[in-house]
């Protein structure tokens, strides 16, 4: 049985791949606890297939031992590790199996085929945590058959395109995981209330900056005018709303008169709890 | 409501999650948590939290110095009507085992849990951290909060139970005496824990390589300004709560009032029994026998100070959180009267 993989070919056979990063922090974080001499790691992957796209949405890594000529995956812990997690999460299924490393070696096809069995049409997911090109690849394939019907048939593994889909709450928590890039440590606390405001408004303004460059070039001739730019700017400017200064003021200020007193009151029920405990313990 | 859940107290054994610089007495000063734990509560609650319901989950990890590292976690499922028989110690102690296979740490350093509005400080989460406390001295539990998250900032809190709280929950001494002596006040009920993110390098890579594939964040729910919705549901639960309380301190007072009618009654009967005796004295009978008046009068029952403890903990936190809210929200509004005041 032969393999082969396609790598510069940019695919439209087969579904869409939908990735959460919770799926590839698992994976590096597998890879990083990988047994001694092992040099890749193989789990399971879990999520939901849709007609046109797989969502990958969890995974867990399986022991597996590989040498030269063999290789044996406990199937027994996989199987067992799915049960639980059909507990918790029971609309996930397993839609195929990831793998540390570069390449996709002859190993790959015997445990693809074992996929096979639990899923339909697996998906197997690359990720190169020892960075052997540079970058950490992280790419998708889906077997499909090739060869002489009857003769010599081999499997063929076609890339498929990966996006990555965020929930509004995992897309903030990336972003706060982004910034431990730059701590020296890799570590960052959680900030406090007003810190957040100051720091999105920055970033708000770094963005201004960006784009007030780009227009300063443009007007000098530097760089030639674009015009969806152009037309992504009006919509920038008139999206700041038109409203008369007295309006503008009164809401200003009932806004504010809200917040106030909403901070009054919960100033003096603190104030009350604190004073009903004291005159209890009398 | 929020389920119970016991530690195995089987493995304590293999359990020593006390390194060799850290003694039992000297609590843990800093939660270092990595990347990974906060992405899987987060998916956690997105899938299967939806509505009021509190997600639980354990936490893994172990002790180093004076951090606590939690380098792994695993939800629990939801308490449906048709499990009866589902055991919760089973489905722990596989998972630990199936993790221990793969390198995992596999020590049990808390649990966390999810929130809505801020409304944890319950008896249910009092019980169960306390039993988590018990058996590991520096386990805490995370809370998660939701709502606040989507609105722009990631909210996690670690608690864990005061000492004087713990010295409270393990006599069980709930009445007002006990709590008078401990001196607890309602902000002493829970400490609160600094968190740390740490991550490690490869998952550094793994992030830069995200950035460069992803678009930038088109939303910014931080810079929102509408805040009405929010601030009414925290003060409808605040107002609740607040009823709560006026309800338990109207109990207290029937108490207090009925105890001192008691009193009164009781000294009223001794008095006449006393005059009556000396009646008889004068007379020449015997005394009436000394009854026990303290059979012939049941004290009251006292009513429990636990649960004013409790609410009056969760009214701190709600006006807490009500006055975060606030201060962003003021912060917000100023930026927004700068912008339009440069417009005119």
């Amino acid at each position: 049985i032969k393999d082969l993989t396609d790598e510069w070919m940019m695919s439209v056979y087969g579904p869409v791949v939908k990735i959460h990063p919770v799926v590839l922090a698992s994976i590096g974080d597998s890879y990083e606890r990988r047994n001694e001499g092992a040099s890749r790691v193989i789990g399971t992957l879990l999520g939901t297939i849709d007609k046109h796209s797989v969502e990958v949405t969890n995974c867990f890594s399986v022991p597996h031992n590989e040498s030269e000529d063999e290789v044996a995956v406990d199937m027994e812990f996989a199987k067992n590790m799915y049960d639980l997690h059909k507990r918790v999460s029971p609309s996930e299924v397993i839609v195929g199996w990831y793998a540390t490393g570069f390449e996709i070696t002859e190993h790959s096809v015997l445990i693809h085929e074992y996929y096979s069995r639990e899923a339909t049409n697996p998906i197997h997911l690359t990720m190169d945590t020892a960075l052997q090109s540079g970058k950490m690849n992280i790419r998708a394939y889906v077997s499909a058959q090739m060869g002489v019907p009857g003769k010599t048939v081999g499997v063929m593994f076609t890339p498929l395109s990966v996006k990555y889909k965020y929930y509004d709450t995992e897309r903030i928590g990336v972003d706060l995981l982004q910034r431990t890039r730059d701590a020296p440590n890799t570590t960052n606390g959680l900030t406090s209330d007003l810190c957040q405001v100051g720091g999105a408004a920055g970033r708000v303004q770094d963005m201004l900056a960006t784009v007030l460059t780009y227009i300063e070039d443009v007007l000098s001739g530097k760089q030639m005018a674009d015009n969806s730019v152009g037309r992504y700017l009006m919509d920038l400017v008139n999206k700041v709303p038109k409203i008369t200064a007295e309006d503008f003021e009164t809401m200003l200020n009932s806004n504010i008169n809200d917040l106030l007193m909403v901070t009054y009151l919960s100033n003096l029920t603190q104030a009350q709890i604190a004073l009903n405990e004291k005159i209890v313990v009398l | 409501m929020a389920t119970r859940k016991e530690t195995p107290s089987t493995p304590t054994a293999p359990m020593a999650s006390t390194s060799p610089g850290a003694t039992l007495d000297s609590p843990v000063k800093q939660i270092q948590i990595e990347g990974l734990v906060v992405l899987k509560m987060i998916k956690h609650y997105q899938e299967e939290g939806q509505g009021s319901e509190v997600v639980q989950g354990v936490l893994l990890g172990l002790v180093v110095e004076d951090r606590l590292e939690i380098t792994n976690c695993f939800p629990f499922p939801q308490h449906t009507e048709d499990d009866a028989d589902f055991d919760e110690v089973q489905y722990q102690m596989e998972m630990m085992r199936s993790l221990r296979h793969v390198n995992i740490d596999h020590l049990h350093v808390g649990w966390y849990q999810s929130t809505y509005y801020g409304s944890f400080v319950s008896r249910a989460l009092l019980d169960s951290q306390f039993s988590y406390q018990h058996a590991i001295e520096e386990s805490v539990v995370l809370i998660y909060d939701p709502i606040k998250t989507a609105q722009g900032s990631l909210s996690l809190k670690a608690y864990r139970l005061t000492p004087k709280l713990m010295e409270i929950c393990k006599e069980k001494d709930f009445s007002a005496e006990g709590l008078k002596k401990a001196l607890i006040g309602f902000e002493h009920m829970f400490e609160e824990v600094p968190i740390v993110i740490e991550n490690s390098h490869l998952i550094n890579v793994l992030m830069w390589e995200l950035e460069e594939k992803c678009t930038v964040a088109d939303k910014h729910e931080l810079l929102n300004l509408s805040s009405s919705n929010h601030l009414e549901k925290s003060l409808q639960l605040l107002m609740d709560r607040v009823d709560d309380m006026s309800q338990d301190i109207v109990k207290y007072n029937t108490y207090s009032r009925n105890l001192s009618k008691q009193q009164q009654q009781k000294h009223q009967y001794i008095q006449r029994r006393q005059q009556e005796n000396a009646q008889r004295q004068t007379r020449g009978e015997t005394p009436l026998p000394e009854e026990d008046v303290s059979k012939m009068f049941k004290p009251p029952q006292p009513p429990p100070r636990m649960d004013t403890l409790l609410i009056a903990g969760q009214i701190n936190n709600y006006c807490q959180n009500v006055k975060e809210f606030t201060s962003q929200n003021l912060g917000k509004l100023f930026m927004a009267e700068a912008l339009q005041g440069h417009n005119s």
